[in-house]
């Protein structure tokens, strides 16, 4: 499997992406292989006060969930409405339509402190050994 | 006698296919000076004979096996057609598992997903869940979930609850966090219900018809509780709710309660089955087991286990209750019950009900020194007031052969002239009247 | 309802709102024998119902419906249900006779004790018994299901800190991480942390990280004994020991006590409470999920806080008591669940003590046999000699794109019901089996073949596994559907329906 360049990443497998002030957060390909079919997504509402590395939502497979942790500290300025029709989304685009929310960061350069893909990979490498 | 089927023989064969010399040697990680060598102090083995000659015997000593039973306050005797045993009792369903491999298990999941279904009518709600253990923790499950919801802390109780249902509900909350609402009158009073509300208060609580078999106010109590945001949670007779309005379409946000009376005897109070209703929006939220319509590869349709991540063996320490079982057989019995009766015979044992109570109630009225302990209009059960104690008429009763009703004096000191008596389909006109003979008798000694 | 049943004719499968209609009527009810006053009258003011959308069929179609669908479970009087931690034994037909008896059957909790002597003996002789087979000093009857014995259980450990004044201190329960999620989900409703401790390379406690977790905060350590991969804790005493060093007490999880009985008690084991789970260890019957009952058995510094109502003889009377100021309060709304009890009880009467005895030790024969065949085609994690029950991986089957879910599905095939499966969390792709002592050397044998013929298939037929089962009644199904569209209850048909015709037969 291979992890876009356009995005950095989490110990907890999921991704950021910073354009215009914002960043874009939704979990990896990995996470959603891992997950199974997606069946619904807890999401904050808008205005919440995130912070790094804790809990700011719930994804939930089938036969198991999982905790969403925040990237960076900042406010949720928008939330992924479609997933709530539609959370089959995270599994089919990870990246793109099965994003989840949106932070307004406390500090935009935080971003740069995660990982790129090359680090995911071969922390993905690493847990399968 | 211990059910097994092992030769010496074969055992010997599978210690040595083990790799073992002697059985003990499978024991070695157990510490020696754990380990009985003597048997048990406990009587048996019992052969068949012997145990339905003794506990035969026991459950002779027990009057229900003769008595007229006019006992209610949560537990009836209401009649359970003969198909439910018939059925109920095949090993298909008893000696079944847990359906988590649905392939194997479409008869369990398609009876749950009916009695789901049956439940959601019965209580005006959009969904119900597969069952929980009894009437009494699925109110404390409703508040548990009205508290995660509405993130406050504060459980109002209104009106005249199960006083068991309330010591559940104790265990369970901190003191602190309950407040019970006195009711003047037998059931709740709007006045009291508006002064003890609040916006800490995560849910309003009441029994529909109440201890007492009074019918309250659904619709006002709703609406007092949605004004200052708190959920309602309506306890409800699943008889009762043949013939009344529903709660759930009166807006309540949950209905639970105890469903032992569809298909399922007193059987001194053990195994109960509760049930748990509640609107589209806290589907997420619901406690124990649900099952779901779904097809499989084929194209069948087919009914699954389904928001199992919500149970505690997924979530864990985030689950949100800790039911691991829902009372299976008991929610199957309920199912054949309901779909037996049907819609008339479940109307009709309700209008019986209500018929029988009431001509009950105003024959006893009639005895002088009897009154009605409440006015207002009630469902299968009355609190009667009497000229002695209840606890002497309840005696009197069974030397007659009837057990004239539940001596509240068990509940509250102040009670224990009353006597709370239940009227079901199955009491005919002649035991009403050796009833009330009963308590003509018991009058006439005070 | 597919066309696929009306091309191969057979009566198609359906629900009970979808069958009848107006007119069809089960079994009836009697005429009203007392003077018929207007309902209305009677329940002036009363908001009446206007509809119930309840089926309309007759008796014996309803019959006929229910028959076809119990013959679409699997139960364990057809067939072999390896499933661990669950002890699928058989369940005696005697147990049921005697539960149903009238005496006990339609006996009323609320009635006079005197009313009701027969019952609460047999309480009394249930908490006796088992009282003796843990060892224990007390026990209650009163919570419905092992999780609520739990409950019950934390919240004795509770009312005794507190009655120490360490209530507000001790908030932590260390729990391993190869207990069953009940555990922690218990802790957690009590509002205390849990702490997860990790097991040692012979998956047992970890006895270091164990001494490090424990501390003056630390309310309880939860354990089950033997753990979730069938092995008897060899550290017990020093367990147990330790959390007594530092004041806090040891709850077991009763679920493996098959193991156990009549072979070590509990108690001396140095724990302070435990629950039973009397539908696994003493027979009572699964009922397609519940019910069971938890009775919890305490050690004498406990019994205090024991639920209300509580049964004492004396001069064989027998009476309920309320009056118990320690008490933790009810569990329960009656006093327990008392059919189950019964059926308990006999069990326990039936076998005596020998019966017990061997209960154990053949569970352990039949789970160290199986052990052993299987360990010749699967990968065991642990081969020291099991107890009751034991853990492979299936992941030697990964390489063929299978999975331990796939071979779960392949044994309904042969008319097996799938052990359990990943679980414990801390072996991969687990599948966790115990045979029970009610099953035949015959039974395990067949067993075994059809697990090495799926290792087998595994290599040669991998589809045949991906796409098991195939002999079921249905095919594997869709749960993400399930999950997603949340279809709950059936659609009510819209509006009166003619009865059925030979035409309309078939169509929804």
């Amino acid at each position: 499997m291979s992890y876009p360049d356009d995005v950095r990443y989490t110990a907890e497998h999921e991704w950021a992406r910073l354009a215009h002030g914002i960043v874009t957060v939704g979990i990896t390909g990995y996470a959603t292989e891992q997950l199974g079919d997606v069946v619904f997504v807890e999401l904050p509402p808008i205005g919440k006060q995130i912070e790094a590395s804790k809990t700011f939502g719930v994804v939930e497979a089938v036969k198991t969930v999982s905790d969403l942790y925040a990237p960076v500290t900042g406010v949720v300025v928008e939330v992924n409405t479609a997933l709530t029709d539609n959370p089959a989304a995270v599994n089919v685009e990870p990246y793109g339509a099965g994003w989840m929310i949106r932070i307004k960061p406390a500090n935009p350069a935080d971003v740069d402190q995660l990982m790129n893909s090359a680090a995911y990979s071969r922390l993905i490498e690493e847990q399968h050994a | 006698m211990s059910f097994t089927g092992l030769t010496t023989h074969e055992e010997q064969r599978m210690l040595r296919e083990i790799g073992v010399g002697a059985f003990d040697e499978l024991l070695d990680a157990i510490p020696e000076r754990v380990v009985l060598h003597q048997p048990l102090p406990i009587p048996g083995p019992l052969s068949e004979i012997e145990i339905r000659r003794t506990l035969g015997e026991w459950s002779r000593t027990n009057a229900a096996d003769r008595a007229v039973s006019f006992l209610g306050a949560g537990a009836y005797d209401h009649w359970i057609p003969s198909a439910v045993n018939a059925v109920a009792m095949r090993s298909e369903f008893a000696t079944a598992y847990t359906p988590y491999q649905p392939e194997v298990a479409q008869g369990s999941l398609t009876a749950i997903f009916q009695f789901q279904s049956m439940i959601a009518e019965l209580t005006g709600c959009d969904v119900a869940n597969a069952s929980l253990y009894d009437g009494s923790t699925a109110t404390v499950e409703a508040a548990l979930l009205a508290r995660g919801q509405t993130g406050r802390k504060r459980v109002v109780v209104a009106g005249a609850l199960h006083p068991n249902y309330l010591g559940v509900l104790r265990t369970y909350l901190d003191g602190r966090d309950l407040t019970i609402l006195e009711n003047r009158g037998g059931s709740c009073a709007a006045l009291d219900l508006r002064a003890g509300l609040g916006p800490d208060v995560a849910c309003v609580i009441y029994q529909h018809p109440n201890f007492f078999g009074l019918l309250e106010n659904p619709r006002g109590i709703h609406a007092m509780a949605h004004e200052v945001g708190a959920l309602v949670i309506a306890v409800c007779d699943p008889v009762a709710l043949s013939l009344i309005e529903p709660p759930g379409k009166a807006g309540a946000d949950m209905v639970v309660g105890e469903a032992q009376p569809l298909g399922n005897p007193p059987s001194f109070g053990g195994p109960m089955l509760g049930y748990f209703a509640c609107k589209q929006s806290l589907v997420r939220r619901m406690p124990g087991r649900i099952a779901a319509e779904t097809n499989d590869r084929d194209g069948r349709r087919g009914f699954v286990l389904t928001l199992q991540t919500r149970e505690q063996h997924i979530r864990r320490e985030k689950a949100t209750s800790n039911i691991c079982t829902n009372q299976g057989l008991m929610a199957l019995r309920a199912t054949i019950h309901m779909g037996l009766l049907g819609r008339q015979g479940m109307r009709d044992v309700a209008e019986l009900c209500v018929q029988k109570s009431h001509h009950a109630a105003q024959l006893a009225t009639a005895v002088p020194g009897y009154r009605r302990a409440h006015d207002g209009a009630f469902f299968r059960e009355f609190a009667l007031e009497c000229p002695l104690d209840a606890s002497a008429i309840v005696a009197r009763g069974m030397t007659a052969g009837i057990l004239p009703g539940v001596d509240l004096g068990q509940f509250r000191p102040e009670w224990k002239r009353w006597l709370l008596v239940a009227v079901t389909e199955q009491r005919s006109a002649q035991e009403i009247e050796r009833w009330v003979q009963v308590l003509a008798d018991a009058g006439r000694t005070s | 309802m597919t066309t696929r049943s009306l091309e191969n004719l057979t009566f198609p499968r359906r629900l009970l709102i979808e069958q009848g209609g107006p007119g069809h009527r089960g079994p009836e009810l009697p005429r009203c024998d007392v003077p018929a006053v207007p309902i209305a009258e009677l329940l002036a003011g009363i908001t009446l119902r206007e509809t119930l959308a309840f089926p309309e069929v007759s008796e014996p179609e309803v019959v006929r419906h229910f028959i076809e669908l119990s013959t679409l479970n699997h139960h364990i009087d057809r067939g072999f249900y390896p499933l661990g931690s669950c002890t699928m034994k058989y369940n005696p037909k005697i147990n049921d006779e005697i539960a149903a008896l009238p005496g006990f059957a339609l006996a009323h909790p609320l009635g006079p004790d005197s009313a009701n002597q027969g019952a609460l003996r047999v309480i009394f002789e249930l908490q006796r018994l088992l009282a003796a087979i843990t060892g224990f000093a007390a026990v209650t009857t009163q919570p419905s299901a092992g999780a609520q014995g739990e409950m019950t259980g934390l919240m004795l450990i509770r009312a005794y800190h507190r009655s120490r004044g360490e209530g507000e201190t001790r908030v932590k329960v260390l729990v391993p991480d190869s207990a069953h999620g009940t555990n922690p989900a218990s802790v957690n409703l009590l509002g205390w942390e849990t702490v997860t401790i990790p097991s040692d390379e012979r998956a047992g406690v970890d006895l270091h990280a164990l001494s490090r977790a424990l501390d003056s905060t630390t309310a309880a350590v939860m354990l089950t004994v033997p753990n979730t991969i069938g092995q008897f804790e060899r550290n017990i005493l020093e367990v147990t020991q330790r959390a007594h060093a530092v004041g806090a007490q040891v709850y077991m999880d009763g679920a493996n006590l098959n193991a156990l009985v009549g072979l070590v008690r509990p108690a001396d084991l140095g724990f302070d409470v435990m629950h039973i789970n009397v539908h696994k260890t003493f027979s009572t019957p699964h009922g397609g999920g519940g019910p069971g009952a938890g009775p919890v058995a305490v050690a004498r510094h406990l019994e205090p806080f024991l639920p209300v109502p509580v049964v004492v003889e004396r001069d064989g009377q027998y009476t309920l008591v309320h009056d118990r100021p320690q008490s933790i309060g009810r569990v329960h709304a009656f006093h327990g669940n008392f059919g189950i009890l019964t059926r308990a009880l006999t069990y326990i009467l039936t076998l005596g003590p020998e019966g017990l005895r061997r209960v154990s030790r053949t569970a352990i024969l039949n789970a160290n046999w199986l052990m052993r065949r299987l360990a010749k085609t699967y990968e065991l994690p642990h081969a020291e000699h099991c107890m009751h029950e034991f853990v492979l991986s299936g992941k030697r089957l990964r390489k063929h794109g299978v999975k331990t879910l796939d071979v779960a599905k392949r044994l309904l095939d042969f008319g097996i019901h799938a052990p359990t499966v990943y679980f414990p969390l801390i072996i991969e792709e687990a599948l966790m089996i115990e045979p029970t002592e009610t099953e035949t050397l015959d039974r395990l044998e067949h067993f075994a073949l059809a697990m090495e013929r799926i290792a087998r298939e595994a290599t040669d037929h991998p589809d045949l596994l991906l796409n098991a089962p195939h002999d079921t009644p249905v095919s594997r199904l869709d749960e993400g559907r399930a999950a997603r569209e949340l279809i709950l209850k059936w659609r009510a048909p819209l509006g009166p329906e003619p009865a059925s015709t030979p035409e309309t037969v078939g169509r929804r």
